[in-house]
């Protein structure tokens, strides 16, 4: 639901940020507000899972300009698991393969670390088995997973089928979900979108970053950016989607072009 | 009398020229030719190929003398060492027999679990071909030292066709600074037994000593054993333990030996796979910080046809600690479709940690399949950035893939509560490491 009036959650100013000494972020800007949904497509290369682990503060990416504040507080100077704590969720577009840490072990530290930190009551292992099986059940997930290692040998749609249960687990503020739909079957794309719509609410908000319009059929956003060269070159709404679902991205790029060199030569202009 | 040719050696052997002898003429002879090889053979230096990491030069500057007496120690000393699941139990201390923290009572027609003197009563037989002979003392100075001074042993036998159902376990307990204790443990598995025997040294004293073990296995036809070693001595202790086996017909032996304590530990485990289609699966981890040295030689003898090995070797080195691995694998001519597989893989935890590791294949047969690789790593940056990203502390998502690391290898233990027990351990040391 679009906000206009809500309390911001996530406000991106002016970010930049280096990669191995490449400049990969350009210029971000975003406001998210409470209960809203977007979406950020973009070619492949633009930036988008970049701007995504800079939000959970990945130590590979160099921090050169701009701001980012979350719920009001800067959000750059804190290390991942404070972020995490304070209710930002990543949903990796590549989750990792954790071999010799059990699921049902890291799902409960996790949990448990990030109550404790909300002040909440934590769960014993028996207590959490039951908690977790119901989350479980909502995304059609078989309960073996939990005794397997953490994404090992999991296929492609599995591993974002866990990402959607440890967000269900969190239940952040925040959710950034990159590429979640890709891999995924026509089926497992409904369950995931369910289990979406139904961890939406008033007070928090959504981040996907998808390739597919398909995706936001299921999930319908507020907003929908397009990314490309490290920053958003246009923002609109749903219906952006189709658009560029039909034309690609060219156009966007072209819009953008014609965009910034008329502003460069009004610039000029008024300098002169 | 003869004097050793090395002064180390020397002192180490002032106890031994006053042992009582035994009633068993092989035994003493054995005894004898140990006594005589001790004093011919020297300490080894980094010189020697084989402790060419290892330098010995510390452990010969230790004024060691043997125990004196058994030391009484309590119930409660070894009470977080205790294995719920264990059927027997023999406790050492500081190498000589303690029968009362001891648990002898599985002495059902199924196996015979004792201390030595006790078990060659009525199991001379059984022992003759193996006990004294299996860990070859010929060139072996510590073999040599340690077979010199055998009195105490701990003596698994399991009958034929039959299985000891619950582990056994072999608790070595030092209490006594500035001893050099010298265990020794046999198992013998008549053919087609199954047992399940831990062997376990640990400290109640913080101050410096020496433990030189022996261990003999003999495994026979169609036979099963399981062997976990855990050697968690003081971090100022120096631990040397050899560990022969030979391994029948059909037959197999599965090991987890796992390193975690002493300023100085070598452990060399020498596997014959002495008849066809003898199995060995053979895991190792070593644990050190700080200025620990842990050093694994093993040596993977297939000399049938038939016979497979799976070796995985691990070490999780932080501080400045150093880590040494060399695996041989030796196929004799005639030991046609060996299969066998040694994978090395190391984790420093600090930029002062190192490791060397050298696999070391001598194949002397042409239709064999040896397969070997080595690994050295630092923990997974983006493994770290998805515990983190999910709320774990920094240091909680290094200890849980430290421990994840080497968990592989804890988790083959088949004793529950020493997983648990280990778990634990691990996950308190590699917190310690921050
Ligand atoms: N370590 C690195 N060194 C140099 N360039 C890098 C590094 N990591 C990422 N990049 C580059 O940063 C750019 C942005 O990558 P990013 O993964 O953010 O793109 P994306 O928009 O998510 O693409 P996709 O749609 O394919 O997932 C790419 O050109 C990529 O090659
Ligand atoms: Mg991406």
């Amino acid at each position: 639901m679009k906000n206009e009036q809500g309390r911001a959650i996530l406000e991106v100013r002016g970010l930049t940020a280096n990669v191995a000494g490449v400049p990969i972020l350009k210029g971000m800007d975003l406001t998210v507000r409470e209960g809203e949904i977007h979406a950020i497509m973009g070619p492949n290369g633009s930036g988008k899972s970049t701007f995504a682990k800079v939000l959970a503060g990945h130590p590979a990416y160099e921090i050169t300009g701009g701001t980012v504040r979350f719920e009001g507080k800067d959000l750059l100077g804190i290390e991942p698991e404070e972020r995490a704590r304070a209710g930002i969720f990543l949903g990796f577009q590549y989750p990792v393969e954790i071999p010799g840490v059990s699921n049902s072990a890291f799902l409960r530290l996790a949990y448990n670390t990030v109550q404790g930190a909300r002040g909440k009551e934590e769960l014993d292992p028996l207590e959490f088995d039951d908690f977790i099986r119901e989350k479980m059940k909502l995304l059609d997930m078989d309960p073996a997973f939990l005794e397997r290692s953490v994404n090992e040998g999991f296929s492609g749609g599995e591993k974002k089928r866990n990402e959607i249960l440890q967000l269900a687990t969190l239940e952040p503020k925040l959710s950034i979900l990159d590429e979640t739909d890709s891999g995924l079957d026509i089926d497992a794309l409904r369950v995931v979108a369910n289990g979406v719509n139904s961890l939406l609410r008033p007070d928090n908000a959504f981040v996907l970053v998808t390739h597919y319009q398909r995706l936001l059929n299921y999930i319908v956003p507020d907003y929908v950016h397009v990314m490309e060269g490290g920053r958003l070159i246009k923002t609109g709404g749903k219906e952006l989607a189709l658009e560029l679902e039909s034309r690609g991205y060219d156009w966007v790029v072209e819009e953008d072009r014609a965009n910034t060199s008329g502003r460069a030569a009004a610039a000029a202009t008024t300098a002169a | 009398m003869t004097t050793a040719v090395h002064p180390y050696i020397d002192a180490l052997l002032t106890g031994t020229r006053e042992l009582p002898g035994t009633p068993y003429a092989w035994l003493n002879e054995r005894r004898g030719a140990a006594l005589e090889r001790a004093n011919a053979l020297s300490v080894p230096t980094t010189r020697d190929e084989e402790w060419r990491f290892t330098d010995l030069a510390p452990l010969t500057r230790l004024q060691l003398r043997g125990a004196a007496g058994a030391a009484t120690v309590g119930a409660e000393a070894i009470r977080p060492y205790v294995m719920p699941e264990a059927g027997a139990r023999l406790v050492f201390v500081d190498g000589i027999f303690a029968p009362a923290l001891s648990i002898t009572g599985a002495d059902s027609d199924n196996a015979r679990v004792a201390p030595l003197a006790e078990a060659l009563k009525s199991h001379a037989g059984a022992l003759e071909p193996h006990l004294a002979r299996l860990a070859g003392f010929e060139k072996n100075v510590f073999v040599a030292l340690n077979t010199a001074h055998l009195r105490d042993a701990a003596v698994v036998i399991v009958r034929e066709n039959t299985a000891c159902g619950k582990p056994v376990h072999v608790l070595h307990l030092s209490t006594q600074p500035g001893t050099a204790s010298y265990p020794r443990c046999i198992v013998v598995l008549e053919s087609g037994a199954a047992c399940t025997v831990v062997e376990e040294y640990q400290a109640i004293s913080p101050d410096a000593y020496f433990t030189n073990s022996v261990t003999e296995v003999a495994v026979a036809p169609n036979a099963r054993l399981h062997h976990v070693k855990l050697q968690a001595e003081n971090g100022r202790a120096f631990h040397i333990a050899t560990c022969a086996v030979s391994i029948a017909r059909d037959a197999s032996y599965t090991t987890q030996a796992i390193s975690l304590g002493a300023r100085l530990s070598r452990y060399d485990l020498n596997v014959a796979l002495n008849g066809e289609g003898a199995f060995s699966q053979i895991d190792g981890l070593a644990l050190i910080s700080e200025r620990q040295l842990a050093d694994t030689h093993t040596l993977i003898d297939h000399a049938f046809p038939n016979g497979r090995s799976v070796q995985l070797h691990k070490t999780i080195v932080g501080g400045a600690a150093h880590a040494v691995f060399n695996g041989k694998i030796f196929v004799r001519p005639g030991a046609q479709l060996t299969d066998s597989s040694q994978q090395s893989r190391n984790l420093l935890l600090s930029d002062k940690a190192t490791v060397d590791t050298k696999p070391q294949l001598e194949i002397f047969a042409d239709d064999v399949k040896c397969a070997h690789g080595a690994t050295v790593g630092q923990l997974d940056a983006d493994q770290l950035f998805y515990l983190r990203s999910r709320g774990l502390p920094e240091q909680a998502a290094r200890n849980l893939l430290t421990y994840a690391f080497g968990a592989s290898v804890i988790e083959r233990i088949p004793v529950k509560s020493m997983v648990q027990r280990l778990e634990r351990v691990v996950m308190a040391q590699t917190g310690a490491e921050a």
